[in-house]
C-alpha cells in the first residue's frame, strides 16, 4: 500500500515540478502515437471505405486480413519492422532504426488495421439508399464518397480513438525498433519498463499514471467532437 | 450540404491532427542530420547492468559533451549485444562475459578490445537460506548445496553477461541444470530477475551493481561473495569497419578511447559511492585482466 501511496505521490510531483524529462518523454509520446495514428488514419479510411463499398472478388479474404490485423500483437510488428530497419536488412542504409520515425512506422503498422475495420464498420451500416439519393441528386462519386464519410463520421472518429488507444499503451514494438534511447526514443511506455527494471517502482507509477493521464485527455477530447457532431446533427 | 455546424468539429479535428503533425515534422528539422551528418550517431550495444546501475547516464552525456556524437545506447543482455555486434547491428559494444567476448575478437569481428572496469557477482537469497550456502568457500559449492537441498534458484536464462557467469559455475559444479519446479528462468534483465527471486524467495546470481541499486526493494541477503572466480569484468571493444562497412568506426573509436581516459575512469570509480558506501565498479583501464581481484 505504502508504494502506491509513494508512486501517486510521486507522480503529482513529477507532474506538477514539470519535470523537464518527464515533459519531453510525454510529449514525444503524444507526438509519435498522434503522428502514427494520422498515418493509419490517411492509409485505413480510404482503404475501409473501398473494403466497404467495393465488390470485387477477394474482397472477404481482405475484409477478414484486416479483421485479424486488429489483434497483430505488437512485438511480432516490432521484431519485422526491425529486420527491415536494420543496417543488414533491406532499407538499412535510410538509417531509420533506433529513431522515431521507426516508432512510427511501427505504430501505423499497428493501427492501420484497425482504423481498416471500424471505417469498414461504419460506412458499411449507412442506409445504401442514401448512396443511391445521392448520387440521383447528381453528386459525383468524389462527393458522394465525402458525404458517406461525413455520414460515418461517429463510426470514423472511434476508428480514430481505437487506433490512438491501440499505438499509445504498446510497448514491444516502441522498445525494439525505438531501443528506449534517452532523449531520443524514450517513451512513456518504454520508460515505465525501464523504471521497473531499475527498481524504481514509484517512478514507474507516476509515468503510468502520466500514460493513462494522456490516453484520456486525448480520447476525451476526440469524445467531444464526436458527441457534438452528434448532438448537433 | 457542408453547413456551419458540421464543418466546425471537422475543422477542429483538422486543426489538431496538423498541430500534432506539425510539430513531429519540427523535430528533425532542428536535429536536422543532413546525410554527411548521419555518422554523427554511434550505436552502443551494452548490458542492462551498465543502464539499469544509472552509470550510462552519467557517461554518456559526458562524451557527448566531449566529442559531438550522439549515443544512441541500446541495453540488452551481453549476448544480444554481441549478436548485434557481430552482424554489424552496432558500432561499438561494452560488455561482460569474456568467455563470449574472446571468440569475437579471435575471429576479427571486433577490434580494439580494452579492459574498463569490473565489480563482482554475488550470489542471493532469502535470509533464512534454506540450502545453507552462506559461508561457503566457492559458489561452485553452494550451486550444488542449492542443488542436493532442492532449493529454488532464479536464473537470468538470456544469454546474457550474469547467465553466462551462472552457467560456468554450474559446470564448476559438475551439474547440469534443467528447467524445473527447483531452477526456473525469467528471460529477463536482472533487476526484474532479483524482483522475481524476492517474491518466490528463491536464490540468483547478480551482479552486483544492480543489486545495491535495487537493495532498497529487496530482502534477498548477499550470501556467497569474494571469489576470484566471481569476478565480472566489463571490455568495451569496436566492431570491425573492415568487415561491417555501414559501422561509425570513428565514433566507436572515440567511444573506447573515453571509456578507459583517466577522466572517464575517475568517474566510474567515484561512481554513486557516496550513496551506497562502497564502489559500484573499479576502474581498470590499462590493467591486466589476470591481476584483477590480487
Amino acid at each position: 500500500m505504502e508504494l502506491i501511496w509513494q508512486g501517486l505521490v510521486k507522480a503529482f510531483q513529477m507532474l506538477f515540478a514539470l519535470d523537464p524529462e518527464v515533459l519531453e518523454v510525454t510529449w514525444l509520446t503524444l507526438k509519435v502515437s498522434g503522428t502514427a495514428t494520422l498515418v493509419s488514419v490517411l492509409i485505413g479510411v480510404p482503404l475501409g471505405a473501398i473494403l466497404a463499398l467495393g465488390r470485387f472478388p477477394g474482397r472477404n479474404f481482405l475484409v477478414s486480413l484486416a479483421n485479424f490485423g486488429m489483434g497483430l500483437p505488437p512485438v511480432v510488428v516490432g521484431l519485422w519492422v526491425s529486420i527491415f530497419l536494420w543496417r543488414s536488412g533491406p532499407f538499412g542504409d535510410l538509417n531509420i532504426i533506433y529513431t522515431p520515425l521507426a516508432i512510427i512506422i511501427a505504430q501505423a503498422v499497428i493501427a492501420s488495421p484497425i482504423v481498416v475495420s471500424f471505417t469498414l464498420a461504419a460506412i458499411q451500416q449507412i442506409n445504401p439508399r442514401l448512396r443511391m439519393q445521392l448520387l440521383a441528386l447528381g453528386a459525383n462519386r468524389l462527393q458522394m464518397l465525402w458525404s458517406l464519410v461525413k455520414e460515418a463520421k461517429l463510426g470514423l472518429l472511434a476508428a480514430v480513438m481505437a487506433g490512438f488507444g491501440g499505438v499509445v499503451s504498446e510497448v514491444g514494438a516502441s522498445m525494439m525498433v525505438g531501443g528506449n534511447i534517452k532523449g531520443q526514443t524514450r517513451v512513456l511506455t518504454t520508460a515505465t519498463v525501464m523504471e521497473v527494471n531499475k527498481g524504481n517502482f514509484d517512478v514507474a507509477i507516476a509515468l503510468s499514471i502520466i500514460l493513462l493521464l494522456l490516453a484520456y485527455g486525448v480520447t476525451a477530447l476526440l469524445t467531444i467532437l464526436q458527441q457534438w457532431r452528434s448532438n448537433n446533427g | 450540404m457542408l453547413s456551419k455546424k458540421r464543418f466546425l468539429p471537422l475543422a477542429i479535428l483538422l486543426i489538431f491532427i496538423l498541430s500534432i503533425v506539425g510539430c513531429a515534422q519540427q523535430q528533425p528539422q532542428q536535429q536536422a542530420p543532413p546525410a554527411a551528418e548521419q555518422t554523427k550517431d554511434v550505436i552502443l550495444a551494452t548490458t542492462t547492468s551498465t543502464q539499469d546501475s544509472g552509470l550510462l547516464d552519467v557517461l554518456v552525456p559526458e562524451f557527448e559533451k566531449k566529442t559531438g556524437y550522439v549515443v544512441k545506447t541500446v541495453a540488452v543482455g551481453t549476448g544480444a549485444a554481441i549478436t548485434m555486434g557481430q552482424k554489424g547491428e552496432a558500432d561499438v559494444l561494452l560488455t561482460h562475459a569474456p568467455s563470449q567476448e574472446k571468440p569475437i575478437v579471435d575471429n576479427g569481428e571486433a577490434i580494439n578490445y580494452q579492459l574498463v572496469m569490473h565489480n563482482d557477482f554475488i550470489i542471493v537469497g532469502p535470509e533464512s537460506d534454506p540450502a545453507q550456502i552462506k559461508g561457503t568457500a566457492t559458489a561452485a559449492e553452494a550451486f550444488k548445496k542449492i542443488n542436493e537441498k532442492g532449493a529454488l534458484f532464479i536464473s537470468r536464462g538470456d544469454n546474457s553477461g550474469t547467465h553466462t557467469m551462472e552457467k560456468n559455475l554450474w559446470k564448476a559444479a559438475g551439474i547440469t541444470p534443467t528447467v524445473s519446479d527447483k531452477y526456473q528462468e525469467t528471460g529477463q534483465g536482472m533487476g526484474q530477475t532479483l524482483t522475481v527471486a524476492q517474491q518466490k524467495e528463491g536464490y540468483t546470481l547478480t551482479d552486483r551493481a544492480t543489486y545495491l541499486a535495487q537493495k532498497k526493494n529487496l530482502s534477498l541477503a548477499i550470501l556467497v561473495e569474494g571469489e576470484k572466480a566471481l569476478l565480472n569484468i566489463y571490455h568495451v571493444m569496436q566492431v570491425n569497419p573492415e568487415k561491417f562497412p555501414k559501422v561509425n568506426a570513428a565514433g566507436a573509436k572515440a567511444f573506447v578511447e573515453f571509456m578507459i581516459a583517466p577522466d572517464t575512469q575517475k568517474i566510474i570509480s567515484e561512481f554513486k559511492v557516496a550513496e551506497y558506501g562502497q564502489p559500484l565498479f573499479y576502474a581498470d583501464a590499462g590493467k591486466n585482466e589476470a591481476d584483477l581481484g590480487k
